[in-house]
């Protein structure tokens, strides 16, 4: 019996140790171990053999299981730990084909992206939005802001119109007027919005879009426009930039001046490291972004005081600065874009690009 | 306006290189816009030389070989110069290139054999130097420039502006008086402080009085504030000296004859337009300046007619008008080369009326251009004297005594005061008082002391830009002042930046269509009239009430749009012919009517989509999502969710919408009017046709009122800590009973406990029969403190089924 014991053993482990598979596995654990298999039954038989003999066999056959159980269930973890690497190798995917399904990207408009960009910069700097009507009266685009009866803008050639005393608005502006009939002082707003003008060429393009600035309160000078136009210039083209102010003219503003920003392209120098002369600025090292002013003293005078304004607008108690800038130059210098038109073609090609 | 450099240094040099010129003006308000190079880029190499002899060279007919003296620097050797031009001889003074002059061509000259003859050099023409147009010949120095008598070899720059700088300024509106280079010289002795010559009108060689022989009547005083006149007899038209055609050339004009050419080199100079006119041939030697009849005809110098109205101002002789007052002479009284009597006319015209004559007439010039910005009558005196000493000089002309000079010769000087305080205030930096006085008294403005600042009187001709206290402090802010501006904020008393409601809701609806893939699009809001009727509109709809233009740029850009669609439409075009049919757009953007009643418009910001083709890009992984009316409702309903609105729509038909795919989208309506948001809908087939488009899905919605259905707040809802019992329940129905109808009658039946319930399923087909369909309801039941069981729910269920009886619904299997 001993030596059957010992000879099924040595049999098993063998078997064992050849087998490839769980499944094979399995099969070895039912012929060795089952109820129907020699070693159990031998277990089994033992209260039937003689006395003295029992326990020997007893405890050889019960070692010669366990042997058995714990070989298999090691077994067992090795073919499973194997069969799972088999299966993962299996399950390889070609993970360079594209994500599915595909995800569209959509994007904002670089125009509507620059305005969020510069509504941002000014909300920041204590100034609400306000908006204004497009369709606007001659008295807000023109009177109110200082233009004299004659002025050429106001030629059909300039600007159009919708009646007499009616036209289409060529600035941002009369929103100035509407602004501070609404609200007394101290006033900061900004005022974005589609203007138009009747012109069409490779610069111009009959309708485009300003942000108007708009600050009045006891003592703004020239120099905090100056301030406040620095920290837009450095919020949109770089913390290194700067800013100066060449005089001009506009009506509604004295001083007018224009506003120049050091170019970000060439730092301000007017040629590139290879000592070719930029080409944004063409040299000068400074791109003109914006015209600007103090508030003409005339413009107050065009404010009526009103319960919603009171106590009005006072041109010896109040002063205040404005500036309009274009959304299409500001976009055009920091995206490279070479051609007004391309914002109103829309071509998908451009949308997906910008911002 | 173009400025030749040595011009403007002859009234006030700095000592500056161009660029030191530039960088002045510009930051004093005199935008430099460019430096253009008149001439030739470098004056090395060419020199005045004298033709010692000019023979016929053996082997050409056309050409000359001369001798010239080049000086005694050139090796005192008189250089051999084979020239073709037909005017050369002996004894003429004349431009010499000698080897090593760059030409303006950029060609660099060398010793070159003419037909076996080395040439060491070449006699110049007028247009070989850039200097003008003179090409016929060369040009002979004779009796040019201030002596008569120039050494050979004196470099050709001292006695010719060969190579100039010219400044292309940028003068203000405001400005006229910057109109003419002593204007500019001004302005830079005011930047930097270099002396400034004496005007050179400040000795007028002529004479006051009536004048013998010529008349002048101005019936128009209002547009013609001032009309002088002078008379020149022995006037011998010739072509102009070198000099005076090298600085025309160069200030951009086209030189003619001296006496048209020194018309133009006084305007040039002091900014104040002339016109001159063969006396003999003004009819009855008298003028007449005069409203036009209207429709009065003109032939101008152009030989052109022009047609005039009763606003415009012409100068008649006594055989009808010449000319179209401060635009155009007439061709009937123009000089030419037999004139040997000449009035020169210099007069003050009305600014805006000679704008609108031009603008009328599109017709521009040197001088309307000068007119229409409203210059001074006291500079028409400036021109005459200036003029005077030309045509004598010039012309060999005599002065006849006297001049005509009809209407206001000035106006008295205004005086205004400038307080120190306020300079201050209104820049944020200070100027010493005696320092805004030197810088006012280099612009020409006189000061004298006041108690808190200074009394300026205001110099003729800025009166009409200078007429307050800002407007000096902009005189000083400009001269000294910007450059040293601090750069400092605002207080900001009370200001906090914020956006409003609306204008967040319009960002977060922008965002939602960005979020889905859809590209935002900026279309034009000009339209064509037409697009009214390519989308179907009826002759009665409120859409056709559009605001129109007066003047638009194009029959096709004469009304503002009244939706967003035509745009929409139009990009989607461009983009399918030249991008694939699958367009995901949206515009965010102003659509206005003409009001109601009375002038004006209304306008609001409405949101629009357009969809077509399929909804995302092709996949090696299956279908694809196809533009249709659910995808676009999908699309809306991803804004208004995300921003909190209560919305459904209703069935309704829309001129351009196919009318059984088409719905308005309505917000709130419990117990009150719903307020109509906008439209839903697949194109009309006929519509999407005319733009060339498939099958295409649109929506839009006015933001103004999607702002007020959206709350600004969203309060706190608590939810249950206990999960919801969901359940599913297919149904058939006749397929006219709509699916919001469906859901209404399941929550109305099965009261709060229902938290939830959706259409998840549609079938239509042959197992649930002919007329009917078959809905998929998932139904979610809640209370708030109980788990709750199917036994729970048994009863509620059976209510609504019992309520789906009710429109004819059969539970299914």
């Amino acid at each position: 019996m001993i030596e059957r014991i010992e000879q099924l053993q040595a049999q098993a482990q063998a078997e064992i140790a050849a087998a490839g598979t769980s499944k094979t596995l399995e099969e070895l654990r039912v012929r060795y171990l089952g109820r129907k298999a020699e070693l159990p039954q031998m277990l089994r038989g033992v209260a039937e053999l003689e006395p003295d003999r029992r326990g020997e066999v007893g405890k050889a056959a019960n070692q010669a299981r366990q042997a058995l159980e714990r070989l298999l269930e090691e077994r067992s973890v090795e073919l499973q730990a194997q069969e799972l690497e088999g299966q993962l190798q299996e399950d390889l995917l070609d993970v360079t084909l594209p994500g599915a399904p595909p995800q569209p990207i959509g994007g904002l408009h670089v125009l509507s992206a620059t305005r969020r960009e510069l509504e941002d910069i000014f909300l920041g700097l204590g100034f609400t939005v306000i908006e204004g009507p497009e369709v606007e009266t001659v008295h807000y685009n023109f009177d109110a802001l200082n233009h004299s009866p004659t002025h050429p803008a106001r030629a059909r050639t300039d600007t159009f119109y919708v009646e007499q005393d009616l036209v289409l608005r060529t600035h941002t502006s009369p929103m100035q007027v509407r602004a501070m009939e609404a609200h007394p002082p101290p006033l900061y707003v900004v005022i974005p919005g589609r203007v138009y003008r009747p012109d069409s060429d490779a610069t111009h393009t009959p309708q485009f879009h300003q942000i108007e600035g708009l600050a009045v309160d006891e003592d703004i000078t020239l120099a905090d426009l100056k301030g406040t136009l620095l920290a837009f210039a450095r919020a949109v083209f770089g913390e290194e930039r700067d800013v100066r102010l060449r005089p001009h003219f506009f009506p509604f503003t004295e001083p007018s001046v224009e506003v120049d920003v050091s170019c970000f392209n060439c730092e301000g120098k007017g040629y590139m490291p290879d000592g070719s002369r930029c080409y944004l600025c063409k040299g000068e090292g400074w791109l003109e972004v914006l015209g600007a002013g103090e508030v003409d003293p005339n413009v107050y005078s065009y404010v009526p005081t009103t319960e919603l304004n009171a106590p009005g607008y006072d041109p010896e108690k109040v002063q205040g600065f404005a500036w309009g800038m274009g959304i299409e130059r500001i976009a055009m210098l920091k995206h490279g874009i070479p051609d007004l038109r391309l914002y109103f073609e829309n071509d998908l090609r451009f949308l997906e690009q910008l911002p | 306006m173009r400025v030749p450099l040595p011009w403007l240094l002859e009234y006030c040099d700095p000592g500056l290189d161009v660029h030191g010129v530039e960088e002045r003006l510009t930051m004093t308000g005199t935008k430099v816009e460019a430096i253009h190079r008149q001439g030739v880029g470098s004056a090395a190499n060419f020199v005045v030389g004298r033709v010692l002899e000019a023979e016929q060279h053996p082997d050409a007919d056309r050409l000359k070989v001369c001798r010239v003296d080049l000086g005694a620097d050139a090796g005192g050797e008189p250089a051999v110069i084979v020239c073709g031009a037909p005017n050369v001889a002996a004894g003429q003074t004349v431009a010499v290139a000698r080897p090593g002059a760059v030409l303006p061509d950029g060609r660099e000259l060398g010793e070159a054999r003419l037909r076996g003859i080395v040439s060491e050099g070449m006699i110049l023409s007028e247009s070989e130097l850039a200097i003008g147009e003179g090409a016929d010949g060369i040009l002979v120095l004779d009796g040019q420039g201030a002596d008569a008598q120039l050494v050979p070899g004196t470099p050709l720059a001292d006695v010719l502006e060969i190579a100039t700088d010219v400044l292309e300024l940028e003068i203000t509106p405001n400005r006229p008086d910057c109109l003419g280079v002593y204007g500019v010289a001004r302005e830079l002795h005011a930047a930097t402080g270099a002396p400034l010559a004496a005007a050179p009108w400040s000795e007028d060689p002529g004479t006051p009085g009536a004048v013998a022989g010529a008349q002048v009547s101005v019936e128009c005083p209002d547009l013609c504030p001032r009309f002088t006149a002078r008379v020149f007899e022995d006037v011998t038209i010739a072509e102009s000296p070198a000099w005076l055609k090298a600085r025309l050339t160069a200030a951009g004009q086209r030189p003619i004859n001296n006496v048209v050419d020194i018309t133009n080199y006084v305007m040039l100079l002091t900014g104040q337009p002339l016109h001159a006119f063969d006396l003999d041939r003004v009819a009855g030697a008298r003028l007449n300046v005069r409203r036009a009849h209207d429709g009065e005809q003109v032939e101008t110098l152009d030989g052109q007619t022009r047609t005039l109205d009763g606003e415009m101002v012409v100068i008649e002789d006594a055989e009808g008008p010449t000319s179209i007052a401060g635009l155009m002479g007439g061709a009937r009284s123009e000089v030419a080369s037999d004139t040997s009597r000449v009035l020169l006319e210099v007069a003050t015209w009305s600014g805006p009326n000679i704008h609108r004559t031009s603008s009328a007439l599109g017709l521009r010039s040197e001088a309307s251009n000068r007119f229409e910005k409203g210059l001074q009558p006291e500079q028409a005196m400036h021109a005459q004297a200036v003029a005077t000493h030309l045509m004598v000089e010039l012309c060999g002309a005599t002065a006849a005594p006297g001049t005509i000079d009809v209407g206001e010769q000035g106006r008295p000087a205004r005086v205004i005061r400038l307080r120190e305080q306020r300079v201050r205030s209104i820049l944020g930096v200070a100027v010493p008082v005696p320092r805004q006085a030197e810088i006012l008294g280099r612009l020409d403005f006189a000061s004298e002391p006041a108690p808190d600042g200074l009394d300026v009187t205001v110099p003729p001709l800025r009166r009409d830009d200078v007429t307050r206290e800002v407007d000096l402090i902009e005189e000083v802010a400009r001269i000294d002042g910007l450059e040293r501006l601090p750069a400092t904020l605002p207080a900001r008393r009370g200001a906090a930046g914020m956006l409003t409601h609306a204008q967040r809701v319009q960002r977060a609806a922008e965002d939602a269509m960005v979020g889905r893939g859809l590209h935002e699009v900026v279309g034009w809001s000009f339209a064509d009239p037409e697009l009214l009727d390519r989308l179907r509109i009826p002759a009665d709809d409120e859409m056709r009430r559009v605001v129109t233009l007066e003047n638009p740029l194009s029959q096709a850009q004469s009304i503002m749009r009244p939706t967003l669609v035509g745009s929409l439409l139009d990009i989607a075009r461009h983009n399918v012919s030249r991008n694939g049919p699958d367009v995901a757009i949206f515009e965010s953007g102003t659509v206005l009517r003409a009001a109601r009643e009375g002038p004006g418009s209304e306008e609001h910001h409405a949101l629009g989509a357009l969809l077509s083709g399929s909804l995302t890009p092709r996949s090696w992984r299956g279908a694809r999502d196809e533009a249709d009316f659910f995808a676009a409702k999908a699309l809306l309903s991803s804004m208004l969710d995300a921003l909190h609105v209560d919305w459904s729509v209703q069935p309704e038909t829309w001129p351009f919408l196919h009318p059984g795919r088409s719905a308005t989208v309505l917000a709130g309506g419990h117990g009150s009017e719903p307020a109509r948001l906008g439209y839903l809908g697949e194109l009309h087939p006929l519509v999407a046709a005319a733009w060339d488009m498939e099958r295409t899905a649109v929506f839009a919605v006015d933001l103004g009122k999607v702002a007020a259905a959206a709350p600004p707040v969203v309060a706190f809802s608590p939810f249950p800590s206990v999960p919801a019992l969901r359940q599913d329940l297919a149904v058939t129905l006749p397929d006219t009973v709509a699916a919001a109808e469906v859901l209404d009658r399941v929550r109305a039946a099965a009261g709060e406990i229902l938290d939830d319930v959706n259409v998840f399923d549609v079938y239509t087909g042959g197992q649930v029969g002919a007329g009917r369909r078959s809905l998929a309801l998932a139904l979610s039941f809640q209370t708030q403190d109980r788990t709750l069981t199917d036994e729970d729910v048994a009863p509620v269920r059976e209510r609504i089924v019992a309520a789906l009886a009710g429109l004819g619904g059969e539970l299914r299997g």
